[in-house]
C-alpha cells in the first residue's frame, strides 16, 4: 500500500537520471524494500514455530500419549483424560489453584480497586509516594517472595505470627507452612501483599482517564457520590476492571513459583499448596510422564479459555446498556 | 496522563469548589491513617528482609528489625555466599542471561512489530492471527515438548535452552506492532524518498520514535528474565550455570533451618537489581504497565 503511493515520485527520480549504475542501485534497493518486512519478521518467524507453533501441536499429541521420559512414548488415546478425571490428585490441585483464583478476584481485585480510589482523591497529598509504597512488594518477583516467607511465617519467631500475637493475642505457634488449614491463607495473603498495589495501579490509571467533566456535569445534576461512581465511574473503568479481571484469574490459575519456593519444591502437608502447574511439573518431570504432563496443561488451557469466556459474557449482560 | 496533567486537573477541580477540597476532615485524616498503616504493612517485610540479611543466625529472631546492645550488623552473611557458595558466579550468570535476553527480544519484536505495522506481506493476517491465538494458551502447556526438544536439540544444561524458547512471546510483537502503527506514514516516506533503506528506517526512525514504549518493554523484559524460574530449573543441570533463584532454592535454600541470614542475604541481593532498574525508570515502567490495559 505504502510502496504504491510512493511510486509515481521514485519512478521521475529514476528516469531523470539516465545514468545505468544508479538505475541498477535503484533496482536493489526497491528490492531491498520490497523484501524488508521478510527479513524483519524471519529471526521470529523461524523461533516461533520452533518453539512456539511445534511445542503446541506435540504437546496436544503428547497428551494423547504415555511417556516415560522424553524417548518412550506409547500412544494411549483418552486414558490420559479418563485417568485425570479420577485422579484425586489432580482435584486435589484443581481445588486449590481454583481457591487461590477466587481470593485473587473477589478478595485482592475489590481491595486494589478501593486502594486506587481512594489514590485518586483529589484532597490526597503524596500520592507518588503511596503509589511506589504499594507497588514495591511486586519488585518482590513470585521467587524470592516464597524465600521471603520461609522466614516471615516462621513459628513462635517469625515476623508474621509475633505481630499477629502482640496485636490480636493469636497463638504464636501456629505452623503457617506446616498444617494444611493454614497453607492456602499464608499463599493469599502473601499474593495480597505482591498484587494488590500492582492491580491498583491499573485501577488508578483507569479512574484518572475518566473525564473530570463528566463527574462534574453529574454532581451538577445533584448526584451523590456513590450515584457519580455508579453511574460515571464504573461505566468508564469497566473495560480495564474486565483486562484486570482476565489477567488476575489467568495468572493465578497458573500460580506455581510462590508455593514451590515457599514450601521447598514439595506439595505441603497434606498437598495443601499443590497447584495445578506444579502438578504439571511433577508429573512431567519428577514422574517422567511427559504424556500425562501434556494433558493436564491442556486441561488447564481449557479451563482458563472457559473462564474468560465466562468473564467477557458476563460483563456484557451486567450493564451492557451503556 | 502525567503527573503534570493531573496536578493542573487538580488545581482546576480545586478552584471550582473552593478551599474546602483541601481540608483535612477527620474522616480524610481517618483515611491518612488507613493509607499510612497499609503501607507499614506493605514496607515492614521488606525492611525485615534488609535486617535480616545482615544478622548473625543468633540474632535472626531476638531482634525484630534492628539489633541493639551487644548484638551488631554483620556482612558475614554475603562473605558467606561469595565465598562458599560461589553467589558472584551466579550473580554473573543472571546478569548475562537476563541482558541477553532482554536485548533478543526488544530486538524480535520490535523489528517484528515494524514489519506487522508498517508492511504488507504474504501471510501477515494469518500470522497474526495464530500469534494471537498462541497467546491465549499458557505458557504451561509448552513446558512438556519443549523439554523432549530441548533434548532432542542437545540444548540441555545450556543457556541456549532459555534464550531461544524465551524469545518467542508473541505479546511484546504485539505491544510493538500497536505503538509502531502511530508512526505517521509520512515520515517514513520522507525517510525512503531521501533514500534511506528500510533497515535504517527501523533504526533511525521507528526505534527513536517509540523508545518510551521500548524502554517500558525492556524494564519489563528485565523483570521477568531476572525471576525466571521454571524454565532454568529444567534446563541447568550444573551448579556453575545457576542463576540467582535457581541457585538459592537448589543449594542455598538447601542448607538446612538455622541458614536463615544466610537464604536472607541471597534474596536481598536477588531482589535488588530490578528494584534499582525500577527506581530509575519508575515513570515508563508504570505508563508501559498501563499503557495496552487504558487504551485497549
Amino acid at each position: 500500500m505504502t510502496s504504491r503511493k510512493r511510486n509515481p515520485m521514485a519512478d521521475a527520480v529514476s528516469h531523470s537520471t539516465s545514468d545505468g549504475v544508479r538505475a541498477k542501485a535503484y533496482a536493489s534497493w526497491r528490492l531491498q524494500q520490497k523484501l524488508a518486512p521478510y527479513f524483519f519478521i524471519t529471526p521470529f518467524l523461524i523461533l516461533f514455530l520452533l518453539f512456539g507453533i511445534y511445542p503446541i501441536i506435540k504437546s496436544l499429541y503428547l497428551a494423547f500419549h504415555s511417556t516415560n521420559g522424553p524417548r518412550s512414548v506409547v500412544f494411549t488415546g483418552l486414558d490420559n483424560f479418563r485417568f485425570l478425571l479420577n485422579d484425586p490428585d489432580f482435584a486435589t490441585a484443581l481445588f486449590n489453584t481454583s481457591a487461590f483464583a477466587f481470593f485473587s478476584v473477589f478478595l485482592q481485585l475489590p481491595l486494589a480497586l478501593a486502594l486506587a480510589l481512594l489514590l485518586n482523591s483529589t484532597w490526597l497529598k503524596g500520592r507518588t509516594v503511596f503509589r511506589f509504597i504499594f507497588f514495591a512488594p511486586n519488585l518482590v518477583g513470585q521467587v524470592f517472595a516464597g524465600f521471603l516467607g520461609i522466614v516471615i511465617f516462621t513459628p513462635l519467631y517469625g515476623l508474621f505470627p509475633k505481630f499477629l500475637n502482640m496485636a490480636f493475642g493469636v497463638d504464636p505457634s501456629i505452623k503457617w507452612l506446616g498444617d494444611a488449614n493454614f497453607v492456602m491463607p499464608t499463599l493469599v495473603l502473601i499474593s495480597l501483599w505482591m498484587y494488590v498495589g500492582y492491580n491498583s495501579i491499573y485501577f488508578l490509571a483507569a479512574l484518572q482517564s475518566v473525564d473530570k467533566e463528566l463527574h462534574e456535569a453529574a454532581a451538577v445534576d445533584g448526584a451523590s457520590g456513590w450515584h457519580q461512581f455508579w453511574h460515571v465511574t464504573v461505566p468508564a473503568i469497566k473495560p480495564v476492571v474486565l483486562i484486570v479481571v482476565i489477567m488476575s484469574t489467568i495468572g493465578s490459575f497458573q500460580l506455581f513459583e510462590l508455593p514451590f519456593t515457599l514450601l521447598n519444591g514439595s506439595s505441603g502437608p497434606n498437598k495443601s499448596g499443590l497447584t495445578l502447574v506444579l502438578y504439571l511439573y511433577q508429573s512431567g518431570f519428577e514422574t517422567g510422564n511427559l504424556g500425562y504432563a501434556s494433558t493436564v496443561g491442556w486441561t488447564l488451557a481449557l479451563i482458563l479459555m472457559a473462564v474468560s469466556l465466562v468473564q467477557r459474557k458476563l460483563s456484557t449482560s451486567v450493564r451492557g446498556h451503556d | 496522563m502525567t503527573d503534570q496533567q493531573t496536578h493542573v486537573s487538580m488545581r482546576i477541580a480545586g478552584a471550582h469548589v473552593g478551599s474546602r477540597q483541601r481540608d483535612l476532615t477527620p474522616g480524610r485524616l481517618l483515611l491518612y491513617m488507613a493509607l499510612i498503616t497499609l503501607s507499614f504493612f506493605m514496607l515492614a517485610p521488606l525492611f525485615w528482609m534488609v535486617f535480616a540479611a545482615f544478622k548473625t543466625e543468633k540474632d535472626m529472631f531476638a531482634y525484630t528489625f534492628m539489633p541493639y546492645g551487644d548484638a551488631r550488623l554483620t556482612a558475614q552473611n554475603f562473605r558467606d555466599l561469595f565465598e562458599n557458595f560461589h553467589f558472584g558466579r551466579s550473580l554473573l550468570n543472571s546478569f548475562f542471561l537476563t541482558c541477553t535476553a532482554t536485548t533478543v527480544s526488544l530486538l524480535l519484536a520490535s523489528l517484528g512489530g515494524f514489519a506487522l505495522a508498517k508492511y504488507e506481506f504474504k501471510g501477515k493476517q494469518p500470522l497474526m492471527a495464530v500469534m494471537l491465538a498462541t497467546m491465549m494458551i499458557p505458557s504451561s502447556v509448552l513446558l512438556a515438548p519443549s523439554y523432549e526438544l530441548l533434548v532432542h536439540l542437545g540444548l540441555m544444561n545450556s543457556y541456549w535452552g532459555i534464550l531461544l524458547p524465551g524469545a518467542v512471546g508473541a505479546f511484546g510483537m504485539m505491544l510493538f506492532r500497536q505503538a509502531i502503527l502511530s508512526v505517521p506514514d509520512d515520515l517514513i516516506e520522507a525517510a525512503r524518498l531521501d533514500g534511506c533503506s528500510e533497515f535504517g528506517i527501523y533504526w533511525n526512525i521507528i526505534m527513536p520514535v517509540v523508545r518510551p514504549m521500548s524502554g517500558a518493554f525492556c524494564l519489563m523484559a528485565f523483570m521477568a528474565n531476572w525471576n525466571n524460574f521454571l524454565m532454568p530449573m529444567i534446563v541447568l543441570q550444573s551448579e556453575a550455570l545457576f542463576t540467582v533463584p535457581i541457585a538459592l532454592s537448589q543449594t542455598i535454600g538447601l542448607v538446612g533451618d538455622n541458614q536463615y541470614g544466610l537464604l536472607m542475604a541471597g534474596t536481598l541481593l536477588g531482589v535488588l537489581p530490578p528494584s534499582i532498574l525500577f527506581f530509575i525508570l519508575q515513570k515508563e515502567f508504570i505508563a508501559g504497565l498501563t499503557s495496552g490495559a487504558v487504551k485497549g
